[in-house]
Order: structure tokens, then sequence, then C-alpha cells
């Protein structure tokens, strides 16, 4: 009987309605943290897990070595590496794919590689508008390596303290 | 047994023979001790000390490898004096071993990286600088990258007790330690790839292998090896459908642990270019890609019209001796239906006439465990360090614990044990040998000469070599007389077979046969001979031998695995006989350019790994294996082409849906019948030797099969001899030709120039002049006369 007159008057004077009012009222004047994405971006953590790209050595010598640690890591079996003895007598892919469709972009191949070779740079932004365009060869993942080489150095030098 | 002693390890209550190792008892019960140098089939050498263990009122931890077993003792794994010990241990094996685990093909499957996983310590104090010890080049199928070498000399004691040969040496003591080859020679040992298994780290890998994969992605099947009568167990390593590697695997009564190297890198030959991948048709001079419906039918077609035009006795079959039975049965089975007797699959043989009172088939004629026990044996034309390694080195466990193994050749054969007595004469003089050592047996036994052979006996003389050989055998309790590969291809062969027969039963010891190919037991039971059934049933008018066959033209042929100027002793003639043939239907799994010149259809089919099927073995020992890869592209087993074969004729009996249904109803036929080389006695001529120079037709250990001549690495091995002219200096001088690099050789109507090689080996009077090689298969017959000029 109480419950139901105090459901009442609650009612009658919209003391609900003010209370959310006043919530949207508080937000009105509070800075926003809404970007203008594509022309503004979030920061990224220097361990953001995004596209993959092989890297290299200053002197332009490609870091794999093809210990195939990364391939059998790999949850989601989305890394398929071929290799052999190049002529030079060193271990070397002939094949490195990573087929980002099945990635789940879980970062274990950047952890399990013993030379630094493949990591996941910030980039999220990519595409592919037809069948393959995302199945990532090693020519393909070199070069996004050689593109943004000084970006995936400075994001490994920031993080090095805690690895 | 009771007078076993009692032992406890790790509290568990266990029983060993005295003298046993504590290792070896730890192993039986399943006690895991870790260990790097030990290994059951090497002796001990306890310099590893991972194996240390603590034992009951011992002060010291003591190494379990090199600690017999005492009445009462007991032993403790895993106590904490004993695992301080072997940490101890693995921190010292670590100190200059690098870490280069990521690029060290041995990574996944590394003792040293197992065991350190359990007893390393995470980092290492020890900040000197590592030991480097630079690599040689040791041939063309073992890798080496001595820094990672831990100096356990199980490679060295292989060398040593199984090889036969020290080619792998410890030199230099301390850090200074290095194992390597005292020059920079290749390994030449026909077993040598076991040193890759027996490795324990890194140091010592497969070359062809090389950086080509990774353990924990190989996927294992079982399979039989298929290039020597032994029948050596595999397992085939593959990944996506390809064949990665090749292992062996463990049977304690044929291979042991062990694999010869023809066995373990001929997979090396099997994605070679000329591999047959599609099913071709001549039409006029042009090859044509065609489906496999329009080959079949036009390979039927052919043989139907061979059939109608000049019968059926015009139509034959030849096929390899290492084909599986499954495949030489229906090959009969095709060729009997069609109504014609000729198939055979002795290609290697020259002489036939005691086919028909050959036994059912040919054996060993004891298993191959029991030649550990001989006291005595003979070997009659064998070359067996090459032609069955695994058998030469039982042979060479019983030499080294003392039996005489005796040994009449007609090349003077490089053997890894010693050789109690060694006769090597001209391949023609060899049954005067026998006859020599027989007639020593003959005064030695007592027994009156079998008929007709006393009155030939008479001209015969027993020299010392003779009677010696005869004494060893007389006087051993357990002898064995065993006809060798390399006999069996000679002219005398018939002779040969009765006597070295005779020997044995003079002797009282087992007679035996070291045949050719994975198979010839199985081709003998099979019927993939002229005059005998499948089972055995003797034919009463048999069809043409191999021999007839490959030395005249035919009407149609069928050939199965067979590269007629490389797979037979004839040559030249072999393949000139397929060319003028109307028909040829080539079953093969590689396209060679003769292949293409003598063959009308060619049909693809798979190597031995890629198709289920039996092998008998030496032994009689029936082994049936899967296929471990599926076919490359359109190649079918060739079992399965045989039988649609004979649906396209339209015959009965070709329902076969598996190869197991052609094996059980082959056995239905035949039996498994025991080992018995017993044949009907046939006197030999003893003719005097010839006078002029003859060819000895050796046939190398890489040049056996289509899939060995095309496995690359064996063939860069220095036993791959390449096609020459060897003779003695005696002999060359003679012929005028001693200071030539290149001789004339003419044989029959062909004739070859040769590089001329001075060998010693070779006895006076004979031209070493190995055949299945490129070079020398101009000559048209492997034994024979033959005559040299300059060239």
């Amino acid at each position: 009987m109480m419950n139901t007159a105090v459901r009442f008057l609650k009612s009658l004077f919209l003391l609900e309605l003010f209370r959310g009012m006043r919530l949207t009222g508080r937000h009105l004047f509070v800075r926003k943290v809404t970007l203008q994405y594509p022309e503004e971006h979030t920061p990224l953590s220097p361990r953001f897990r995004g596209l993959h790209a092989l890297r290299r050595y200053p002197n332009g010598e490609e870091r794999c070595i093809a210990c195939k640690l990364c391939e059998v890591v790999c949850p989601a079996l989305a890394i398929t590496i071929e290799s052999e003895e190049r002529d030079d007598g060193t271990r070397r892919t002939t094949r490195y794919d990573i087929d980002l469709t099945k990635c789940i972009f879980c970062g274990y191949c950047e952890e399990s590689c013993p030379v630094d070779s493949i990591v996941e740079t910030h980039i999220f932004e990519y595409h592919g508008e037809k069948r393959g365009d995302l199945n990532m060869t090693k020519d393909r993942l070199l070069a996004v390596g050689d593109k943004y080489e000084k970006e995936i150095a400075a994001a490994r030098a920031e993080d090095a303290p805690y690895r | 047994m009771s007078d076993d002693i009692n032992i406890e390890i790790n509290g568990m209550p266990l029983q060993a023979a005295p003298g046993t190792m504590v290792i070896q008892v730890a192993d039986e019960a399943g006690i895991t001790i870790p260990r790097f140098c030990y290994h059951k089939k090497l002796s001990v050498a306890a310099n590893c000390r991972m194996c240390l263990v603590e034992v009951e009122k011992a002060p010291k931890p003591l190494p379990a490898c090199a600690t017999p077993v005492t009445e009462g003792m007991k032993v403790f794994t895993r106590s904490e004096f004993a695992i301080e010990a072997q940490k101890s241990v693995m921190e010292f094996l670590l100190i200059n071993h690098p870490l280069d685990c990521p690029i060290c093909d041995q990574g996944g499957e590394c003792d040293l990286q197992d065991i350190a996983m359990g007893y390393g310590k995470d980092v290492s104090r020890f900040a000197e600088k590592k030991r480097v010890v630079p690599s040689k080049n040791i041939g063309p199928l073992i890798a080496t990258d001595m820094t990672r070498c831990i100096h356990c000399t199980r490679c060295v004691r292989f060398g040593q007790e199984i090889g036969g040969i020290m080619e792998l040496g410890a030199y230099g003591r301390g850090e200074d330690t290095r194992i390597g080859t005292y020059m920079e020679s290749a390994v030449s040992s026909e077993m040598s790839g076991n040193v890759i298994d027996l490795c324990p780290v890194g140091a010592l890998t497969s070359k062809p292998y090389r950086y080509r994969g990774r353990p924990w992605e190989n996927q294992q099947r079982e399979t039989i090896a298929a290039h020597d009568c032994v029948g050596s167990n595999l397992e085939v390593e593959l990944r996506r459908n390809t064949v990665m590697r090749v292992l062996p695997r463990e049977n304690e009564a044929i291979n042991e642990t062990w694999l010869s190297d023809r066995d373990r890198f001929s997979y090396t030959g099997l994605y070679h270019e000329q591999r047959a991948r599609h099913a071709l048709i001549k039409q006029g001079d042009q090859w044509k890609q065609v489906d496999w419906q329009i080959a079949l039918n036009y390979a039927v077609e052919g043989i139907k019209t061979v059939q109608q035009g000049r019968g059926s006795e015009q139509i034959g079959a030849l096929t390899s001796p290492s084909a599986t039975l499954e495949e030489m049965y229906l090959l009969q089975k095709l060729l009997r239906s069609l109504g014609s007797h000729n198939i055979d699959h002795r290609l290697r043989q020259l002489d036939f006439s005691r086919s028909d009172i050959a036994p059912r088939y040919p054996s060993l004629g004891c298993t191959i465990a029991e030649l550990e026990q001989v006291e005595a044996g003979l070997l009659i034309g064998s070359c067996v360090r090459k032609d069955q390694p695994i058998i030469a080195h039982r042979l060479r466990k019983a030499a080294l614990n003392g039996a005489n193994i005796m040994s009449v050749n007609a090349i003077d054969y490089d053997v890894n044990f010693p050789l109690a007595e060694s006769i090597v004469t001209a391949p023609d003089n060899m049954p005067q040998t026998l006859a020599g050592i027989a007639r020593a047996l003959l005064t030695l036994s007592g027994e009156p000469a079998p008929a007709d052979l006393a009155t030939r006996l008479e001209n015969i003389t027993s020299h010392d070599d003779h009677l010696a050989i005869a004494k060893h055998l007389h006087s051993a309790d357990n002898a064995v007389v065993l006809l060798g590969t390399q006999a069996m291809g000679q002219n005398e062969f018939g002779e040969l077979q009765s006597l070295a027969e005779l020997i044995g039963r003079l002797a009282g010891a087992k007679f035996g046969y070291l045949t050719e190919g994975a198979n010839s037991a199985g081709a003998w039971l099979a019927g993939a001979v002229p005059h005998r059934q499948a089972g055995g049933e003797t034919i009463a008018s048999p069809g043409r031998h191999a021999g007839e066959m490959l030395s005249q033209p035919q009407g149609a042929m069928v050939l199965l695995n067979v590269e007629p100027e490389l797979d037979s002793a004839y040559g030249s003639q072999a393949l000139r006989s397929m060319q003028e043939s109307d028909f040829v239907v080539a079953l093969s799994p590689y396209i060679s350019d003769s292949l293409k010149a003598c063959a009308d259809v060619i049909l693809p089919v798979t190597p031995f790994i890629e198709m289920s099927g039996t092998f008998i073995n030496t032994e009689g020992h029936w082994q049936s294996f899967g296929a471990a890869v599926d076919p490359l592209e359109e190649a079918k087993p060739a079992w399965k082409v045989l039988r649609v074969l004979g649906n396209l004729f339209e015959f009965d009996g070709f329902d076969q849906v598996t190869s197991e249904e052609v094996r059980d109803e082959l056995r239905a036929i035949s039996g498994e019948p025991p080992m018995d080389n017993q044949s009907a006695w046939q006197c030999p001529q003893l003719a005097p030797a010839g006078s002029g120079l003859q060819r000895i037709g050796h046939l190398p250990i890489y040049a056996v099969d289509s899939l060995v001549r095309r496995a690359q690495p064996l063939q860069e091995t220095t036993d791959a001899i390449a096609a020459a002219a060897y003779m003695n200096e005696q002999t060359a001088d003679a012929a005028g030709v001693g200071d030539a690099a290149y001789v004339l050789v003419q044989q029959d109507n062909s004739e070859v120039r040769l590089p001329l090689v001075i060998d010693e080996a070779v006895p006076a009077q004979c031209v070493l002049i190995p055949y299945g090689v490129t070079g020398s298969e101009t000559l048209t017959r492997a034994y024979g006369p033959i005559e040299l000029q300059r060239g």
C-alpha cells in the first residue's frame, strides 16, 4: 500500500526524468573525448598489435632465419613457412605467408621470434579488395617492414625496458 | 633366471643378469636416466657423465652406463645428490655449446635441448670466451657444425664398431678436443647416414634435409625399403604431402636400428624433374599428353593388335625385381590371361640354364639375425658390403666374434671386416675355384662325389687356399655359404649355383642367395618367371626369359619400372630390342629419353613410397606396407593400373579393391613357404677358362634402380662409380694401353670409349666396366669377352 503511494508520487513529479536530465546536463559541459576519425587518431601503445611486418638488419639483410617458431606457436595456423639453405649457406625462408583472415592478432609470433624479425606494427588501416589480398607473402611483409622500419624500431625501443 | 642379481632403483626391486649395466636395467624398467654418449648398440664410453646416479654406499655419483649391477645395489636416479651431479654436468656441457638452436636442424629433436630443459640452469655462469670449431665438408650426405659437438664420441664409435672404417675420430685433448676426419676427405661408408641419428646434438645433420623442416611439423608413415633384399623398415617423414626425409624404424630381426645410406637418401630422387606426371602416348614421332582412359585404351588396342596379328606368344613383360608382390602377381596374371608365359624379373641375369631346377624361391637359407652366430661363412661373387649393407653388418659382427668369413670374388672388393681367406679370380675361372674347394671338402668329409662330378674333378687341383676354405667350412658347426648378387649376374651363374650348393651340403652349412632388388623372392612366388606359375608350379611349355626378350625384338612388351639399357645386363641391345618391338607399354615412375625412344605408351606409376604393397625379403618374410604419401599428380600405383588393364581386356579375376586383396589372393595359392634352397643336382661343365680379355660388369651400389639413380646426393658420393674401364697395370700393359687415358672397348658389335683407370683390385685379363651407369650402357653384355684399343 505504502509502496504504491511512493511510486505514484515519484511518477507524478517526474523525479527519475530529472535525475536523468541531471546526468545529461553534467556531461553537456564535460570535455569531449570523441575523435574525428579518420582526421584524428587515438594514441597507440608501443605494444599495439596490428599488421605484420618482416624486418631487416641495417645492412639490408633480412632478419628471419626460418626457425619456424612463429609457425608452430600460431594458434590460428595462419603462418606457412618453407625454408632451405641459401647459396651463401645461411638458413632462409623461401616462403613466408601469413593469412590475415586467419590471424587473431595475438602477438605470439612476435613474442616467439628470437631475432625480432616478425613484428606486429601499429598499422590497422588496411583492407583487401579481392581474394588473396589479405594473404601476406614474404615480399609484402618485407615491404611493410622496410616502409615502417623507423616506427617499428621506435616502438621496440620504447617497450624494451619492460621486455 | 636363477643367477639374476637383485637390485633396487628408486625403491623399485628389479632383477638383472650379472654384468648388466645400471642404465640397461633402468631402461627396461622404464626409468629415465639422462644420457648422451650411451647407446644400446655401441660400446660404453662413459665420457659424457650425464647419467651420473647415486648408489648407496658409494661416496661419489657413478655413471649408470658403466656401473655393472651388484647384489643388493640400491640406486637413486632422482635423489638430490644425483640431480645435483647431473645439473653440474649439464652446466659443463653447455659452456661451449652455442645457443644457435633457432638455426640448428636438430632443434626439436635434440637430446641436449630436451635434457637442458630438465637439468639446465636459467643463466650461464660462464663468462669466458666460447670455443669455436671450424666445420669440415665430409661429403654430400652429412652436414657438420662441429662447434655444437659435445664429444660424446657416438659417431667415432659407430665408425669403429658398426661402419668398420674409422672415418671420424677425436683428436686434441680437453678444451681442444675436436671430432673430425683426419683429412678433408669425404666419409665414404655406405652406412654413414646413421651418425645423423646417433648424434645427440646438431653437430652432424642430414645435408639433403638441411634447413628444410622441423621435426614437429612432420608426420610419420611406415614403409619398407625397396633397394635391397633385406627389406629394412623405414619411417617416412612427410609434410603437406611431400616426403621430407627417411629414418630407420627399429626392427631387431632385420635392420636393428641402422639403415644404409641408399635406403635413407633414395627419397631425394622422388621429385626428380623426370618424374612421370601424366600419361603419354606416341603419335608418329610426337609425344602427346592424354587422359588415363585414352592411354589405357591405346595400350589395350596396341596389345590386341599384336595378339591378333602375331599371336599371344609374341607378347611379353619385364618387371623390375624391386616391384611389389602385388604388381608382379597382377602383371603375370595379365600376361597369362593373354595366353603368354613371357614374363621375367631377372633382367641382370645372363645364364638361365638352370632355371627349371631352381628352388621355389631363392632365400638366405637362414634368418638375417642368425648370420651373426655363424662360425664360418663363404661369400661367392658378392660385394656384400655395397650390395646388402645390413647383411654385411651382420657378417661383420660374426667376423669380429671370431668367425672365419671367406670370399671367392671376381674383384678384390673392399670389405669392412677381416676375411679369413679371399680368392680373387676371373669370372670364368670361378667354377674351377669352387670345384677346387668342393674337391677338398670331398676329401675332408669322405663323402662320395655326386654322379658325373668325380671324372670332371680329376682335372681340378685343390690349391692351399681352396683347402683352407674347405677346412674352415668343414670344422665349423654353424657355417653358411652365400651366393651373391654379382655371381647371379655372371655367365657362369648356373655352375656356381650347383657348386655352391654342393659345397654347402658337403660342409654341413646353410646355403643361401643374396638376391638383387627388394623382391626377387616375391617375384618367384608371384610367378614373375617364365617357367613357373604364381605359387611356384612348373609350366610344361615355359615362355621366354628376360635374356631372350631383351636380345631380340618382340611383338608387344609391357615394362614395369624398367629402363631397359640401365636396368638390364644387356645394355644398348636391350634398348634396341625394345625399340624394334612392335608395341611397348611402359609403366614407369620416370620418363627418360631412352624410354621415350622405345615406348609407345608411358603410364605414370609411383615409386614404392607412394603406394601400398608387399615385399618378401631374403628370409622369406612378407612385409606389407601402406602408401606413405599420395601419388604425385596423375601417377597411380602400378597394381591399380594393371588391375584396370585386366578389366579393359575383360578378363576374370581383376576385381581387387585393395592391394591386401591381391596379396591375400596370392597367399591363398602359394602359402608362406619356408626357406628351402634345395635344388636338383646338375653337374657343372667345368670348362677351362678362356684366354682373352673379359669384362666384369659390376653393378655399383647407387645404380640399382630408377629411384636411386636419380637421388642426386647419392650420386655425388664416392661410391657412385663412374663408367670407366678399370684394370690392373699388368693387364693394361699387356693390352698395350698402359699409358692411354682413354680406351676403346669393343664387345660383340658395340663399342664405347671410356677413361682408363688402373685398379689393382681387378684380376689379370679382366676389365671392370660397371653397368647400370650412364656411359657404359652402349656395351651389350655385362660379362663376356671384350677387346681393347687405345681410344
